[in-house]
């Protein structure tokens, strides 16, 4: 009984405190919480940090035995980089743009339809699929390699961005649809059944309730999406042309780590701009990543 | 505005053995009617107002709306609207979004989708809401808003299933008075289901009993609950339930422990002919009153006395055949008999009994 009157009583709190989400918390409490917080994200950060340091400075001062913060720090690695000094970085930087992006939309498209077919309906051969889904993932990149080798060749698609893509999505669509499915089971079907009853079609019913609805679900293996095609350097250097212009970025970084020299500054500052967009889009989807939008459907 | 007809229609789950959840139920809803569909749980009555409005398949039989076997048609060709029991609003939209989506939908113009939204909200009290989303609104809040998503397309049939399970018992109560007055006010044809007996009795034109699929009996809420069909509709209908006892038969009547009911010489010739020796004897709580020594009555010892106020029931045990047999009775608020205490039971009116066939359950006419 006076656990109820606490939770309540607690509930209501947060409730009036609502703009801030505050609840009144003892000094030391909050002294220990923030410490905490501050020492994880210190530890998270610390590494970004210093490859950043690192950008900055020559290649030859950027790894040395005792650390130092500047060391004749300039930009001059970025301009470099940007310039094309050590390889066609603009070009890299459009072929990854156009494959990420690419992967992104066609698999979050495929995923998103297949998902709602395994949430909503039952047909023959749904289990197997399920299953399929799930199998995949167990595969190390290097197995699939050759077999998608051979079927790119016969598709004549070895060496194009556009089979590049292709491979990516074969990793990201099932992992998609079976997150997204976990999404949108999560969608009441009365939800759907209301939008029938009001006049939508099958197809509506999926793109102007269940597809709105899941925004952040959607988000969420978007930018998996992107991140799958964005980072990966195996595939991309099995299956790209040799050529310097056709590459990805995370493939064109290798040329700042040779046999026995590493360019540690170029190559720091060429990593902080292939984070960027990464970056980019991670804040263009972490809006949506706020749970609860479905709230409200239903009496809850 | 429609009549609807359901034509032996069935809905045949598969399985081993398969479930027939609804089983070819014949029912003919008038135009303008208000027809409630109640039963215990899982007995089809959402599965039944499914297959009306198109969400579930029909098996068996046809459905029939206006006039037109509408068996084939998608939900959006029925014209027709639903309240669900969750609502299902549209979270991403807003209030008047929700309320005016069928009509978007329909190619309706934005002056008159916002004049018909402005119109039911006015009915239905909304009208301060209309910007809001479903989650920022109270439970009763968001039923309205429900009834008025079906209200603002004007269909030919209302379909309800159990729109009022989710409000406080308060709320329950007048929002129910709210939904037959604005069935009366707009006279659309309406089917509505329930589990609870007292929202059929007080809301229908008519209830249809279902039972495992099963349609037991469909009429006025009187009817059921003068002359239900069978000891099912007479447990099923009243609060408290209908004193129903398998009791032996004599030459003059029934025999309930030290009360001999007489029946009428029909009936015992109709009973004799069935070569029955038992029958299933029923008498509701207020047919049944407290008598004094010398009256014809049976000994009741008080296990509970529930005090309504203005009525107290007496829930007691009365021996019949060696079998303790519990018993309901109504009595007067004001003078209710103590707990343990032993009290003389009597019927008030020799006609107001009922009388089943033991073994099918069927009413035994008088
Ligand atoms: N998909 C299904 N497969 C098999 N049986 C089902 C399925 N859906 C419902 N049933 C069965 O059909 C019967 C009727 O279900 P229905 O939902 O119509 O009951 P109800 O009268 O609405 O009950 P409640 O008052 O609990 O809502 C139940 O026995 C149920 O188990
Ligand atoms: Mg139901």
């Amino acid at each position: 009984m006076s656990l109820d009157a606490a939770s309540i009583k607690a509930t209501e709190n947060a409730a009036i405190a609502k703009p801030t989400g505050h609840v009144k918390r003892s000094r030391l409490a909050s002294f220990g919480l923030h410490g905490a917080l501050t020492v994880a994200s210190l530890i998270a950060v610390f590494p970004v940090f210093w490859v950043f340091i690192t950008s900055l400075k020559p290649d030859a001062k950027a790894a040395e035995t005792t650390p130092t913060l500047f060391n004749e720090s300039s930009f001059d690695n970025y301009a470099n980089v940007l310039a094309g000094e050590k390889g066609a970085f603009l070009s890299w930087f459009a072929n990854s743009a156009v494959i990420a992006i690419l992967t992104t939309v066609i698999s979050v498209f495929l995923s998103a339809t297949a998902a709602y077919a395994v949430s909503r309906f039952r047909f023959p051969g749904y289990r197997g699929m399920m299953l399929s889904f799930l199998l995949i993932q167990m595969f190390p990149f290097a197995v699939l390699i050759v077999p998608l080798y051979n079927i790119l060749l016969m598709l004549g698609l070895q060496g194009t961005s556009f089979g590049l893509v292709l491979v990516y999505c074969t990793t990201a669509v099932p992992f998609c649809a079976y997150m997204l499915k976990g999404y949108f089971d999560t969608i009441p079907r009365d939800i759907d059944e209301a939008g029938r009853i009001d006049g939508l079609s099958p197809f509506s019913v999926f793109w102007r309730l269940v597809l709105p609805l899941s925004k952040p679900g959607v988000a969420v293996t978007a930018f998996y999406a992107f991140l799958t095609a964005w980072g990966e350097v195996a595939f991309a250097s099995a299956f790209l042309s040799a050529s310097d212009e056709s590459k990805t970025l995370a493939v064109g970084l290798q040329v700042f780590v040779q046999q026995n020299r590493t360019e540690w500054g170029h190559l720091a500052a060429a990593s902080i701009l292939v984070a960027i967009p990464a970056v980019i889009v991670f804040y263009l989807v972490q809006k949506f990543l706020v749970a609860g939008l479905a709230s409200g459907a239903v009496k809850g | 505005m429609a009549e609807v007809a359901y034509v032996n229609a069935s809905r045949v789950y598969p399985g081993s053995p398969p479930v027939r959840a609804v089983d070819e139920l014949k029912l003919d809803v008038a135009d303008g009617e208000f027809l409630v569909l109640v039963g215990p749980s899982g007995s089809g009555k959402s599965t039944a107002l499914r297959m009306l409005a198109g969400l579930e398949d029909v098996d068996e039989g046809a459905i029939e709306i206006g006039g037109k076997d509408v068996t084939n048609v998608p939900p959006k060709g029925r014209d027709i609207a639903m309240v669900f029991q969750s609502y299902a609003l549209y979270p991403h939209m807003t209030v008047g979004e929700n309320m005016g989506f069928a009509l978007k939908l329909r190619g309706v113009s934005k002056p008159d989708i916002k004049a018909k939204v402005a119109e039911a909200a006015k009915m239905l009290d909304l009208e301060k809401y209309l910007d809001r989303k479903p989650k920022a609104l109270s439970g009763g809040q968001r039923q309205r808003v429900a009834m008025g998503r079906a209200i603002v397309r004007e269909p030919s049939v209302f379909l309800m299933d159990e729109p009022l399970s989710n409000l406080d018992a308060k709320l329950r109560v007048e929002t129910r008075a709210n939904i037959a007055a604005l069935q009366r006010r707009l006279g659309t044809t309406t089917i509505y289901v329930t589990h609870d007996q007292v929202e059929a009795m007080t809301m229908g034109h008519r209830v249809a009993v279902l039972k495992d699929g099963l349609l037991q009996q469909c009429d006025t809420p009187r009817a059921l609950y003068e002359t239900p069909a069978n000891a099912f509709v007479a447990a099923f209908i009243g609060s408290p339930g209908m004193n129903l006892k398998t009791v032996p038969l004599t030459a003059a009547g029934a025999q309930l422990d030290g009360l001999e009911v007489p029946l009428p010489r029909t009936t015992l010739d109709k009973v004799g002919a069935d070569g029955l020796k038992e029958v299933t004897f029923g008498v509701r709580p207020e047919s049944l009153g407290l008598v004094g020594a010398g009256e014809d009555g049976m000994e009741l010892t008080v296990e509970l006395v529930e005090e309504l106020g203005a009525d107290a029931y007496v829930y007691g045990s009365v021996r019949i055949a060696d079998q303790p047999e519990r018993f309901i009775v109504r009595v007067d608020g004001r003078t209710p008999p103590a707990l343990g205490q032993t009290v003389r039971v009597g019927l008030r009116d020799h006609s107001e009994i009922h009388l089943f066939n033991p073994e099918t359950g069927a009413r035994i006419e008088g």
